[in-house]
């Protein structure tokens, strides 16, 4: 009785599972997570649901009975150790093995370890899965002082919502300026005044040495600075979760290579969300990106495939933050851009930048202005004009037509 | 439990029990009625959930915010009952409601 099964429980697991009965598939479905959860949402969590403004029921993707009515099998809080490509089947921690039609890696990514002397003492903390905010929301009505390692989206949205909280928060990024991967200086510059306004300490260039207390964290020490902090919350990056697919002899490099029909090296296995590197064909490149949007795409165009059709991914990248009162939204690599048009009033905290290439748009910045980001996105690839765009009385929606 | 009533694009019906205090995005969602994306999981940030309020039901759905608003303004599918299905929130007195399903999210 072979059937699908999915490997991981996030977002690209949930939605595959979903997308195959959508598309009629009656066999057997089973998905085996390692965390003790149902799916659930991970970006609320350093959002509504570290700020209490969601309860656990609304985080989850899907309530638990949809999984019973459709007949999907769900093994929580067992971890698959093992893929057998001979034999098609899988091996999980427990000791079970299972025999697959078709395979779904979707085993996401983990926390990037900092790796100090004293990272071992409590108070420490990542912020990757549930658990990780259900233990730093205990312990957050004993912490005033809290320093957030890595000035990142991640970092940045719980230092806002701590911030919010009335807690001290110092922001240790090891760059030259905050968001240094993913965005430009004057986005970065922007939110380091944005927060550094609302109280945040933030320091730049500076490294974590250690940290220092007797059982729990007391000090971060940066070298020439010692902060005291009764927590510490890490945001260093994540790592793609590849181990598996790799021992089982799956093409890997910087994530599970897969096509642009998500699959891998071997036929009957294919990967989706953060674990792939995967053909952007409008982009022209290979990705591997960390939003929710690809990995239910890419969970979709799986299960697609998965069942016999042919599908192709193509997608443009795109993710959101908010922070305070600012909502932002980003699409495609405002590095890809030579030239930048601005349109709106940085000060009135509403605002976009476009980035244009040999004047053909290539990446937005939307800030508080959902409508523009949305022109932004169609409008990626075409000849724009620099004043038109950076005219606020000139109607972008007649670029469209 | 009220009742919604989704009709997709090609006139299938699907008339499912939601809770109160959920979207109707997240009761499209949780029934597996076909045709709404939810990318961002009801943040208002995706305009994946575009669903047409019934004429007689958008009285008591009511008009969208600034922000739907714009988010749905260059929808090409837009109609003057457009929604965000994940800004609606279910109550008894939508019990009944009949929204519409776009040929496709954008
Ligand atoms: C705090 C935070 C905020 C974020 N905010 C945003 C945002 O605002 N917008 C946005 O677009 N993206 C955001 N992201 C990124 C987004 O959450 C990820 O891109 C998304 O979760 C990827 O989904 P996935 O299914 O690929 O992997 P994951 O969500 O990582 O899920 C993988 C799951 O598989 C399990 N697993 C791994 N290996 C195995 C195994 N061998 N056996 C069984 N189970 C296994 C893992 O435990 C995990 O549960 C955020 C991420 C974090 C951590
Ligand atoms: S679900 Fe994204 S805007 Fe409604």
């Amino acid at each position: 009785m072979k059937g699908m099964v999915i490997v991981g429980g996030g977002h690209a697991a949930a939605q595959n599972a979903a997308s195959l009965r959508q598309q009629g598939y009656t066999g057997h479905i089973t998905l085996f997570s390692e965390e003790h959860y149902i799916p659930y949402q991970r970006p609320p969590l350093s959002k509504e649901y570290l700020a209490d403004q969601q309860s656990l029921d609304r985080l989850y993707l899907r309530p638990e009975r949809f999984y019973e009515e459709r007949d999907i099998d769900l093994r929580l809080g067992v971890r698959v150790s093992e893929i057998n490509t001979k034999t098609n089947n899988i091996l999980t921690t427990t000791g079970d093995v299972l025999a697959y039609e078709k395979l779904l890696i979707a085993t996401g990514s983990r926390a990037r370890l900092l790796r100090v002397p004293g990272d071992q003492l409590s108070g420490i903390h990542y912020l990757r899965q549930l658990d990780d905010v259900n233990n730093i929301k205990k312990e957050l009505r004993d912490s005033s002082k809290i320093c957030i390692v890595g000035g990142g989206y991640v970092g940045l949205e719980v230092a806002s919502v701590l911030i919010s909280a009335g807690h001290q928060v110092t922001i240790i990024e090891s760059e030259s300026r905050i968001l240094k991967r993913v965005t430009t200086p004057k986005m970065s510059s922007l939110f380091h005044t944005l927060h550094t306004a609302k109280g945040a300490k933030i320091y730049t260039e500076a490294v974590v040495q250690g940290f220092l207390g007797s059982k729990r964290v007391e000090y971060l020490n940066c070298g020439d600075l010692t902060i005291p902090t009764d927590m510490v919350i890490i945001g260093i990056g994540i790592i793609p979760n590849i181990e598996v697919a790799k021992k089982a002899g799956i093409t890997c490099d910087n994530g599970i290579i897969v096509d642009d029909r998500c699959q891998t090296s071997d036929p009957n296995i294919f990967a989706a969300g953060d674990n792939t590197n995967h053909p952007n064909t409008i982009l022209n490149r290979r990705l591997r990106l960390e939003s929710v949007p690809n990995a239910m795409e890419q969970a979709r165009v799986a299960a697609a495939n998965m069942l016999g059709q042919d599908k192709k991914y193509a997608s443009l990248p795109w993710f959101w933050s908010n922070q305070y009162d600012l909502k932002l939204q980003m699409m495609g690599f405002s590095a890809d851009g030579d030239s930048q048009a601005i349109r709106g009033d940085i000060e009135t905290k509403k605002f976009v930048v476009f980035y244009l290439n040999e004047d053909k748009l290539v990446a937005v910045d939307a800030i508080n202005s959902p409508a523009e980001f949305m022109i932004g996105k169609k409008l990626y690839g075409k000849a724009v004009n620099h004043t038109d765009l950076s005219n606020t009385n000139f109607d972008l929606g007649s670029l469209l037509k | 439990m009220p009742k919604i009533k989704f009709i997709e694009h090609n006139g299938i019906e699907h008339i499912i029990d939601a809770i109160n205090g959920d979207s109707i995005m997240q009761s499209a969602i949780n029934n597996l009625v076909p045709g709404i994306d939810a990318d961002c999981g009801g943040e208002c940030s995706c305009a994946t959930c575009h669903v047409i309020v019934d004429s007689i039901w958008i009285d008591k759905v009511g008009i969208p915010s600034n922000t739907e608003d714009s988010m749905l303004a260059l929808n090409p599918d837009r109609e003057p009952n457009s929604r965000l299905s994940c800004q609606i929130e279910i109550s008894d007195k939508l019990d009944g409601v009949v929204v519409n399903l776009p040929e496709f999210q954008y």
